[in-house]
């Protein structure tokens, strides 16, 4: 209660009410925005931004089926399966390996599809959100977060799901503490870790 | 991300080849590091070598009885070793400590040993850092440096190694076997990595287009009574604060030999040999092994606000070795 009272203090000291803060947010959004399109201008116009020469062909199968594309060498798995075959399913967070939201399974494995480059992926068999269904059925995890609620807002969930269908294959996780480690690299803003872990136990267990 | 051409090298004579002839190439892992700062223009590649298809995949038992790793086992694999779980502990324990299991499942051992640092300064391109670019200042010794080194700095970059697999490695004395255009060799790994000195932008000894083929870890039977403690702000999925790795070979009671590595404190992977020499002939004891931590950290430099973590890293030492000794 007191740290409250305190901090309501500051407000009133540095005089900002909540609708002169948003003004203050939009203006210095403003200005980001001036200095980045200023900053734009002075780039040399020989500089590209996409690169039409040299780009890498890549096969894989995703979700069993075989996909060719030619894509910029800088374009990450994640990338490519959003925005070249519109898979929305798997999410981007961080970009840098640092959420899990992006996770796959790449020959069964689980990794971060937003730190591995497309053109490394050639041969490989990808699993994504929208591959573990048989048809109408779901996937056996895929009902337990329904039945357990393992999720709020649900931007994690395809990565919490690949990340777990990963975690049950290994076979390295027995107790709550070694789900709950191994589960580490997928982050839940909402924090819906206890239901999370109920809901892999379950499909554990069977 | 700076535009790059990408290649695949079918063999380790290819790679080599096109890495020496090109300065601005890299050879890509896993990806998991490289990526990341080539996302952040913290490296600008305009080669991209793919040796994910070497025959370097394999985890093997030499006839000496050294174990060979090859420089593409992932870290899971290595981890997950039973040869390595059984007989290397500390290596198993260190890798799992590290990343995330997804990373893990990507993460070469080569790859490993070569990550650079996680100082933010180093990160932020919109600030002076002397391992980016070089002689534009170091950011960190006047600024913001919790989470930096208090063993081997100098006055132009603080910066910790951030790797876990390294202070097991450096603990069991690997060796690295690195091919380059003019043939193969070994290398200590007390030599591998370099002190920032005046140039933090140099990490290690290799050579442009040196591909670093294996990590040998000779055989040690002491080293199946083995640990690693980290301790960091999370409990998981975070860098080290401060990391032991420790052996201890114990004979009724007394120490006959001992290996002790630090991490999260220091510039490069920091083998302790003084705090080593000075456990070997004592008793288990809490005495002999606060001796040890004391010692490990009596050259600990500290700044402004890392200045805990000479502490920290003496108690997560301990914490160690009393795993290993068996004092509760
Ligand atoms: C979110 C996050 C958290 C992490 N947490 C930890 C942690 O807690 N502890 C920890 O230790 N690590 C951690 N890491 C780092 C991780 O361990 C490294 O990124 C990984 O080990 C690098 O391996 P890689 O194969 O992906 O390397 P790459 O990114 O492929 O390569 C790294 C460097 O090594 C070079 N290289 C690769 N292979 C060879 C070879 N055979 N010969 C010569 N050069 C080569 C590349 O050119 C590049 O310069 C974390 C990473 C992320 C993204
Ligand atoms: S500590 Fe090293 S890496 Fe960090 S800002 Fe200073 S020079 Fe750069
Ligand atoms: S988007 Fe890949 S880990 Fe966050
Ligand atoms: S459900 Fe919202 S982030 Fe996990």
């Amino acid at each position: 209660m007191e740290k409250k009272s305190e901090s309501s203090t500051d407000e009133i000291k540095t005089g900002s009410t909540r609708r002169e803060f948003l003004e203050q947010v939009s203006v210095i959004t403003a200005g980001t925005a001036l200095s980045v399109s200023l900053k734009a201008a002075k780039l040399p116009t020989n500089r590209k931004f996409y690169q039409e020469e040299g780009t890498v062909e890549v096969s894989f199968f995703i979700n069993d089926k075989k996909m060719t594309l030619e894509l910029d060498p800088r374009t990450s798995l994640l990338d490519a399966l959003r925005e070249k075959l519109h898979l929305t399913g798997t999410k981007k967070g961080c970009d840098r390996g640092q959420c899990g939201a992006c996770t796959v399974l790449v020959d069964g494995k689980r990794i971060n599809s937003c730190l591995k480059l497309a053109g490394m992926c050639e041969g490989a068999h990808i699993t994504t959100i929208e591959g573990l269904a048989k048809g109408d059925q779901l996937h056996p995890l895929q009902t337990a977060f329904l039945k357990h609620d393992a999720f709020q807002c649900g931007y994690c969930t395809p990565g919490q799901i690949c990340s777990a269908v990963g975690l049950i294959k290994e076979g390295h996780a027995k107790t709550d503490d070694e789900i709950r480690e191994l589960m580490s690299g997928n982050i839940c803003r909402c924090g819906a870790y206890q239901n999370i872990l109920e809901a892999i136990k379950e499909v554990q267990k069977s | 991300m700076h535009p790059f051409t990408f290649i695949k090298a079918g063999d380790n004579n290819t790679a080599i080849k096109a890495a020496t002839e090109n300065a601005a190439s890299k050879f890509i892992g896993g990806g998991t590091n490289l990526v990341d700062l080539m996302k952040m223009n913290i490296e600008k590649p305009d080669k991209i070598i793919d040796i994910n298809i070497l025959p370097l995949k394999e985890i093997k038992k030499l006839s000496n009885g050294n174990i060979l790793i090859g420089a593409l086992v992932t870290n899971s694999d290595l981890a997950y070793n039973e040869m390595i779980r059984n007989k290397f502990p500390v290596l198993s324990e260190a890798i799992l400590a590290g990343a995330s299991a997804q990373l893990r499942n990507i993460a070469t051992t080569g790859g490993n040993l070569l990550q650079r640092t996680r100082c933010y300064y180093f990160y932020d391109t919109a600030t002076p850092c002397n391992k980016r670019e070089p002689g534009s200042g170091c950011s960190a010794i006047n600024g913001y440096n919790r989470i930096h080194a208090v063993l081997g700095t100098s006055d132009k970059c603080i910066a910790t190694h951030p790797s876990d697999m390294c202070v097991a490695m450096a603990a069991l004395d690997a060796i690295i076997h690195v091919q380059g255009i003019n043939g193969e060799r070994k290398i200590m790994f007390s030599d591998f990595h370099t002190l920032p000195g005046d140039h933090p932008e140099i990490e290690n000894i290799l050579q442009k287009g040196d591909l670093i083929t294996a990590v040998e870890i000779p055989a040690l039977s002491f080293a199946k009574n083995s640990a690693y403690v980290k301790v960091r702000d999370r409990a998981s999925y975070d860098f080290a604060l401060a990391s032991a790795a420790v052996a201890l070979d114990i004979n009724n009671g007394i120490i006959k030999n001992a290996r002790i590595a630090l991490g999260g404190v220091a510039t490069k992977p920091w083998r302790a040999t003084e705090a080593e020499q000075a456990l070997i002939g004592k008793q288990v004891s809490a005495n002999s092994f606060k001796d040890a931590a004391d010692i490990a950290l009596k050259n600990s430099k500290e700044l402004k606000f890392n200045s805990y973590k000479t502490e920290l890293a003496k108690r997560t030492l301990i914490s160690a070795l009393n795993k290993i000794g068996g004092i509760a």
